[in-house]
């Protein structure tokens, strides 16, 4: 039994996922009211390179040819023999397309505590968990002995989970993983040729408030007058209206430019979560009561098909 | 009736029980007046009487695979000018949606508001509980039956849309001021009071009508009161023609015949001028479906200022505006097929006639003229107002 | 191929939210619970794979108020058989629900287990994986789509950005569903008043319920709106030319 916080890190097809840093930060800080070390498990083959920029105390790199991409029968035998041999304290996992799908089986085999969408640690140690969309926290102590906790983005800036020196790596041998129930055949790209809403820094975000497929040409018209790019939340793609590489949220893409203009948007968490690294969030909603206005620096309860025309006049005369 | 199980039943017959004058059915001429008036029967794979040749055919099956049925707003055009006195939309029209209904052929939005109104007892998926919170800060406080529990002369049987759409909560407090100016005695239910549900049921709902006029009717059956009245034609048309055949039956009353029975009580109190040209919509569900022209004018003659004029569709003849039959809840729908609205029409037609404002008396009508006049080239000034708020207006401060 | 749905009801976030007295948990009796829309999707997804390669759908949901329509609603849909789990499940986290479930659905020797991906009441992690370890079956979760070939799953699952993998799973297996292959389809409520009449749901009382490996919340509480948006008002001309000037404040006007 020791007193280290375990962060699982995610990567996909050779990159690190951001929600990765944000545990490791979240680790961190933890550490700090627990007390114990940050240890960063990687898992791969022939994936050392990717433990460079992991901002621990030092590195756990499982290597196995099963474990080169992610599924879940793999990852969750490896971490479940790591996680029963090595014993930590808290055990770090994405509450993502990775780690939920193998939090509550591991929670389940090795009968350990699991919190789920944690966003948070207070200072003395405690998670703090939101659900309901949003509207409900629940904070408590951390579960003994080993506790399983998956992690929602939001609460620590991903960048303080990076750093510039590598940690110590030691390398792990990865046994049992014969007899494995799920292989991944292949993965399908997103329409390509498209634009990478990720990188952009100016966006024009359409939800259900556009109401019809029509009237995302007014989005249109805005970006083009603005020089920016058209995205959407899950309603929109859902519908067909946008591309999926277009998708704002926790299935899409989190964005991080330096102004999100938000359309009829009401920024559910599985949205805002996606949305929270971007500099200026700007919102245009009739509901006052919108969820967006919480994390938003401007808004506007002003109607967007009002508001829109006006707009795009204003944009082109201010451009000249 | 007797009760066999639908599944064995031929669809014709089924439709032909279904209105008390179904059976006019069979006397159809194939005329095609229906389809010919129909506003959007050009966009139509089975306008009224192709349905009918359908039917006869025996190949109504072939009409289950087509969506676009769901274009008809349940207007009451077909009916008012069918030579053979078929009732077309309550049943011929209604039936069918119910068929596509059942072959789980809807569209999306529509669903989604049968959704919200089985759930949340209205079609905007908005709380039960916060069905009266438009009356929060009205003084006199607006009596809630099962708050103050005594007897009242009036029920006020609000509505969906003056309860929860934020425009039409405006027409629901100016109605407040005008009872109120009359000294009206009247509660409304509040949270206990449901959808009436004929939307839903011109939709093809049949199941969902029934289940929530049972709650109404619930309701009702616990207070006392002298006679309901609404500020809903549609509310208005299941309680008067539907609600009876469940057992159900209330003298009930459009809040424009109530008022204008008391025009000499409520002329006085109309001192302010409102100077302007008014033409009056008529809705299709006061209008065609239940033959109240008049009162409505009368009101509006009675407010200083106003002068009436008359769109060229007017009457029997009015153009719907596209709420009804479940068109509230298909406007991107429809929009994807015809790439006009109805009620874009309607404001044209407005502006032809001079008219400054255009006069309503139907909750789904002022958000969805307003919407149009948007659009509209040379509405921009053209005001959109429900009777009461006119009223209201006229009555001063 | 024998399917079985797993489905839960949920707190409606329609209506307001309360804590209880004690501080530590939702207010039950206040709240409206409805189906959790990820479950309504499995349940569609389900029906869909009846359609396509015959089979037999099983719908199992815990005894929450309003569990009996839902399981209606799945046979209107075309689900073969409901089973309704009774117990204490109203205070129940997922670990409880998966142990019962389990014990329920092993008996069925499903080939294959959907379920939504997640509800939003989840503290201690979807109820999915859980019940997969529980049945000795495998999961993949946030799949959008399925397809069933000779004893082996083919399982869409979204990744971010737009990307899927293809997991190949051999049956039985648990699916978390993100997402039907088709919007759930309207029941029309003539037709589950209809089914109400003629289905049965079988019940299965639920042993003692284990909730060990879940959470003990100290605290539970309702966010402090953080600091607000700083709201524009005016007219649409005001409202704009606000919006340019901070456009160009940020720099990128």
């Amino acid at each position: 039994m020791s007193q280290d916080i375990f962060v699982v890190v995610e990567h996909l097809r050779g990159q690190v996922a951001d929600i990765s840093y944000v545990m490791l930060a979240a680790a961190r800080e933890l550490s700090k009211g627990i007390g114990g070390h940050v240890v960063a498990v990687l898992l791969g083959h022939k994936a050392e390179g990717l433990a460079g920029s992991l901002a621990a105390d030092q590195v756990f790199y499982l290597d196995h040819p099963a474990l080169t991409e992610f599924t879940s029968d793999a990852y969750q035998k490896a971490l479940a023999g790591l996680i029963g041999e090595k014993q930590p304290r808290v055990v770090l996992l994405g509450s993502t397309t990775i780690g939920s799908d193998i939090a509550g089986g591991l929670s389940i085999q090795l009968g350990l505590p699991l919190a789920s969408s944690c966003r948070n640690f207070s200072a003395d140690g405690k998670f703090v968990s939101q659900i309901c969309g949003g509207k409900i926290m629940a904070e408590g102590d951390l579960p003994s002995p080993t506790a399983l906790v998956t992690m929602v983005p939001g609460g620590y800036k991903p960048e303080a989970g990076q750093s510039a020196q590598a940690p110590a790596l030691t390398k792990l041998e990865v046994a049992g993983l014969d007899a494995l129930r799920v292989s991944l055949a292949k993965y399908i790209e997103p329409e390509a040729g498209d634009v990478d809403i990720s990188k952009e820094p100016l966006l024009i975000a359409v939800g259900r408030g556009i109401q019809q497929q029509d009237n995302i040409q007014l989005a249109e018209d805005l970006a083009q007058a603005m020089g920016g790019v058209v995205c959407g939340s899950r309603p929109v793609i859902d519908q067909g209206w946008l591309a999926t590489s277009r998708l704002v949220g926790k299935s899409g893409k989190h964005v991080k430019p330096k102004v999100y203009l938000a359309l009829g948007i009401s920024g559910a968490p599985e949205h805002a979560e996606a949305i929270t690294d971007s500099d200026t969030i700007i919102a245009i909603n009739t509901d006052p009561k919108a969820p967006i206005f919480e994390i938003a620096k401007y808004g506007t309860e002003m109607d967007l098909f009002d508001l829109i025309d006006p707009l795009i006049e204003k944009v082109k005369a201010a451009k000249g | 009736m007797t009760t066999i199980a639908p599944a064995e039943q031929s669809i014709y017959d089924k439709i032909l029980e279904a209105t008390p004058t179904g059976e006019r059915l069979r006397l159809c001429l194939q005329c095609g007046n229906c389809s010919g008036i129909c506003p959007f029967g050009y966009l139509m794979a089975y306008p009224p009487h192709r349905l009918i040749a359908y039917l006869r055919a025996d190949r109504f099956k072939n009409v289950l695979d087509t969506d676009t049925v769901w274009m008809c707003v349940s207007c009451y055009a077909c009916t008012e000018v069918c030579p053979s006195d078929i009732p077309l939309t309550p049943g011929l029209m209604t039936s069918t949606k119910e068929e596509l209904l059942l072959a789980g052929n809807v569209p999306t939005e529509l669903q989604r508001a049968l959704e919200f109104s089985q759930r949340y007892g209205n079609p905007l998926g908005e709380s039960p509980r916060k069905r009266a919170d438009w009356a929060k800060d009205i003084q006199p406080e607006v009596k809630i039956m099962g708050k103050v529990r005594q007897p009242v002369d009036v029920l006020w049987f609000v509505g969906d849309y003056p309860s929860y759409h934020p425009r039409v909560q405006s027409i629901a407090k100016a109605l407040t001021k005008v009872l109120n100016a009359l000294g009206v005695d009247f509660g409304i239910l509040g949270p206990e009071e449901y959808s009436d549900g004929d939307s839903q049921r011109l939709a093809g709902e049949r199941g969902l009508f029934e289940m929530l006029a049972e709650r109404n009717g619930l309701a009702f059956s616990k207070y006392k009161f002298n006679e309901i009245i609404t500020t809903d034609p549609h509310a208005y048309n299941a309680f008067k023609n539907e609600y009876p055949r469940l057992g159900i039956s209330y003298p009930i009353k459009h809040y424009t015949e109530f008022l204008a029975e008391r025009l000499d009580q409520l002329k006085p109190l109309l001192k302010k001028e409102v100077k302007a040209r008014v033409t009056y919509h008529d809705p299709c569900y006061l209008g065609r479906a239940n033959e109240i022209f008049d009162q409505p004018r009368a009101l509006l003659a009675a407010i200083p200022g106003v002068e009436l004029v008359e769109m060229y569709h007017n009457n029997q003849t009015s153009l719907c505006c596209g709420g009804g039959g479940g068109g509230m809840w298909l406007d991107g729908f429809q929009w994807e097929k015809a790439h006009v609205r109805l009620s874009e029409w309607r404001i044209k037609e407005a502006i032809n006639a001079g008219a400054e404002i255009l006069a309503v008396a139907c909750p789904y009508e002022t958000p969805r003229f307003e919407d149009a006049a948007k659009t509209v080239e040379g509405a921009g000034e053209l005001r959109v107002r429900d009777i009461a708020e006119l009223l209201a207006e006229a009555m001063g401060d | 191929m024998n399917i079985v749905v797993l489905m839960k009801l949920v707190p409606d976030l329609v209506e307001e939210l309360n804590i209880d007295p004690s501080g530590t948990a939702l207010d039950m009796s206040w709240l409206r619970l409805i189906i959790n829309e990820f479950d309504d999707h499995a349940s569609e997804e389900a029906i869909l794979l009846k359609e396509r390669g015959g089979g037999q759908v099983t719908a199992v949901a815990p005894e929450y108020e309003g569990v009996d329509e839902v399981l209606f609603t799945a046979a209107a849909r075309g689900a073969d058989r409901l089973i309704k789990i009774t117990g204490d499940f109203v205070a129940a986290n997922n670990h409880a629900l998966a142990r019962a479930s389990a014990a329920v659905i092993k008996e069925l020797q499903p080939d294959l287990v959907l379920t939504g991906v997640q509800a939003n009441n989840d503290l201690d992690g979807p109820v999915g994986p859980a019940l997969a370890e529980c049945l000795g079956m495998p999961y993949v979760g946030y799949v959008s789509g399925v397809t069933v070939n000779d004893g082996k799953v083919t399982a869409r699952k979204e990744y971010p950005g737009g990307l899927i993998a293809e997991m190949e799973v051999k049956l039985p297996v648990v699916l978390g569903i993100q997402a039907a292959e088709q919007p759930p389809r309207y029941v029309a409520v003539s037709k589950v008043r209809m089914v109400m009449k003629t289905a049965t749901i079988e019940v299965r009382a639920a042993e003692a319920l284990d909730p060990s490996g879940g959470p003990a919340v100290g605290r539970m509480f309702q966010p402090e709106a953080a600091a607000h948006a700083e709201m524009i008002t005016g007219s649409p001309g005001e409202v704009a030319d606000r919006l340019v000037s901070i456009f160009k404040e940020v720099g990128v006007l």
